[in-house]
């Protein structure tokens, strides 16, 4: 099984696309999911709906939207051409911001899960022992609720990297700049590359065994240590 | 002294309606226990005072700082309290030891290394600071909550039915703990609890709720020895009475209390020769009798004069209120036994009491 330079570029670029998208992903979902799993505001509702979209819609709907808004003539596009850095469809940054909307839920819903299991109860605890809110977080939530984030970002990174619809409609198929694995195994076929794109298949298939083992196999240590906490 | 006025108002699904609307004014010394049954609204009030519940329209003031007002409300990180929970709610990840320390790096003023080991040697715990809350019994992991609030070093020392979890044998493994609080450091408690055991034997001051509002407060004996609220504390009603240990009998293993109203013989609980005690007397241990029967196996009887007869509607049953020397006592008898015995108030008559039971 050998590679060629351009799939090279698509596992680098691929890689490089979910650990961007995963880190952002982190630091919007967190938030997001810390109000989600907290609040008692009527927006909730609507809210958690929103971010799980994405789990029902055919990729190509959410691509296509963002198509339309970041393009020459949609709202955010005015928006990138005014502040002189162009449009974002066809580029890394505009996969980037679909990617973070496609794999939203896969992030926010481990960790609002995690933070609603873990109750009120530490937080308020942290409060009476004088811990600020970001203190509270930071060494209580955060290691309390470690496993949440880290499944969240197994499955961020992962979803990312599964995607392809998303990236047609929006990215396209330049080489080192939108061309990731999966669009590539798609050009491939249709150049009737079977061989190159069985390596790139089987290699996603192997990763995403792996992803998934270690998931499950972590998770399945989590609960052991839920349970033995209890 | 701590000034605390609330007005809540709920509505979830578990308590329809909940209300708590109260005034109340606490020493800062001492401990005072929030007394009520379940609903009453006492953790609600706790958790008020602790700034831990939200939407709460009040004014609170704590030795002259106000902590919460029509327009200010400081929040629950700031205010310089101790808090116990039901549960031990300690840190998971974080060994016993850790726990503490988590409370010391977040303490008001530097907690000296003889601070922290006086709190440590007094709630027992030097032997299992390394372990992981998951690998302590729960009257350990709940000495340990209770000496990581007072490493915060507090002005005021919250608690809610801190034993409310435990079953009996571990509610008497941490209660001479509790009691060594008070003596050990000179810090205001206020403790939750629905156990008139806890109360009668722990508390200074008492503060009755019932259904979101305040039915009494005051000192614990006097609270304890009117009748106004013994429908209250139904099997409970009884007076608490404080003496100390002035004699004791070898021979039959007693021992002597004096007290306000006389001397009491009660079994010797191995306390030393003036320690003070403190013993109470249930109503229904209380027979009474014209006059003074020394043929009767009672050892404990006294004369004293009726001073307030409280019958209830409806029931058999009358509560008198005799006042012994400077100290009262309740008897709990039928209607027709009290008839039958001609009493009314202003007239004497000797109590006998059956049983004593020592709480301190």
């Amino acid at each position: 099984m050998s590679f060629s330079q351009a799939d090279l570029a698509a596992i680098w670029l691929t890689i490089k696309l979910a650990s961007t998208v995963t880190l952002l992903l982190l630091l919007i979902g967190t938030p997001i999911a810390w109000w989600l799993a907290r609040t008692s505001s009527k927006w909730k509702g609507p809210i958690a709906a929103i971010v799980a979209l994405p789990l029902v819609l055919p990729p190509t709907v959410i691509g296509f939207y963002l198509l339309v808004a970041m393009g020459p003539n949609g709202a955010v596009g005015q928006f990138t051409q005014s502040i002189g850095i162009g449009t974002l469809p066809f580029t890394f940054w505009g996969l980037v911001i679909a990617s973070i909307f496609y794999s939203m839920p896969f992030v926010v819903q481990p960790i609002q899960n995690a933070i609603e299991a873990l109750g009120e109860r530490p937080i308020e605890a942290a409060a009476t022992l004088r811990a600020g809110p970001w203190d509270t977080f930071f060494n209580v939530v955060l290691p309390l609720a470690k496993p949440g984030f880290i499944t969240a970002a197994i499955l961020g990174f992962a979803h990312t990297v599964g995607e392809f619809g998303v990236v047609l409609m929006i990215g396209g198929n330049i080489p080192g700049e939108t061309q990731v694995i999966s669009v590539q195994i798609y050009e491939h076929v249709e150049a009737m590359e079977y061989g190159q794109a069985h390596a790139l298949s089987a290699l996603m298939i192997a990763f995403s065994f792996i992803v998934l083992l270690a998931l499950y196999g972590f998770q399945r240590k989590g609960k052991i240590h839920a349970l033995s906490v209890k | 002294m701590i000034k605390a006025k609330f007005k809540v108002a709920h509505q979830t699904p578990q308590s329809n309606n909940f209300s708590l609307d109260i005034d109340i004014s606490i020493p800062s010394q001492g401990i005072t226990a929030i007394f009520g049954h379940s609903g009453s609204g006492k953790t609600t009030l706790l958790r008020c005072i602790a700034g831990l519940e939200k939407s709460v329209v009040g004014h609170l003031e704590v030795s002259q700082q106000i902590w919460q007002s029509e327009s200010f409300c400081l929040k629950t990180y700031k205010r310089p309290i101790g808090y116990v929970f039901q549960e031990a709610s300690l840190f998971e990840h974080l060994t016993a030891d850790e726990n503490l320390t988590f409370a010391m790096k977040r303490a008001e003023h530097e907690v000296s290394k003889a601070h922290y080991e006086k709190i440590v040697s007094v709630l027992g715990i030097q032997t299992i600071l390394t372990r992981y809350p998951s690998e302590l019994s729960g009257g350990e992991r709940q000495r340990v909550a209770i000496a990581r609030a007072l490493l915060v070093q507090p002005k005021i020392l919250l608690m809610d039915e801190p034993l409310a979890s435990l079953d009996n044998a571990r509610k008497k493994e941490i209660l001479p703990y509790l009691e060594r609080l008070q003596a050990s450091f000179d810090i205001p408690i206020l403790y939750v609890s629905h156990s008139l055991d806890e109360v009668a034997r722990l508390a200074d001051h008492v503060v009755v709720l019932e259904a979101g509002s305040v039915k009494a407060q005051g000192e614990l004996s006097k609270i304890f020895s009117t009748l106004e609220y013994s429908s209250y504390f139904e099997q409970g009603t009884g007076v608490i009475i404080k003496g100390s240990v002035v004699e004791k009998d070898q021979t039959w293993h007693l021992m002597k209390v004096s007290f306000a109203g006389g001397e009491l013989w009660l079994s010797d609980n191995s306390e030393k020769i003036g320690e003070e005690v403190r013993v109470r007397i249930l109503a229904k241990d209380v027979s009474l009798a014209l006059s003074n029967h020394s043929d009767s196996s009672i050892a404990n009887r006294f004369q004293g004069e009726v001073v307030e007869i409280a019958k209830e509607e409806g029931s058999p049953i009358v509560l008198v209120r005799l006042k012994v020397g400077n100290e009262y006592v309740i008897a709990r008898l039928t209607g027709k036994s009290l008839a039958s015995l001609g009493l009314s108030e202003g007239a004497h008559c000797w109590a006998q009491i059956k049983s004593v039971a020592i709480v301190h």
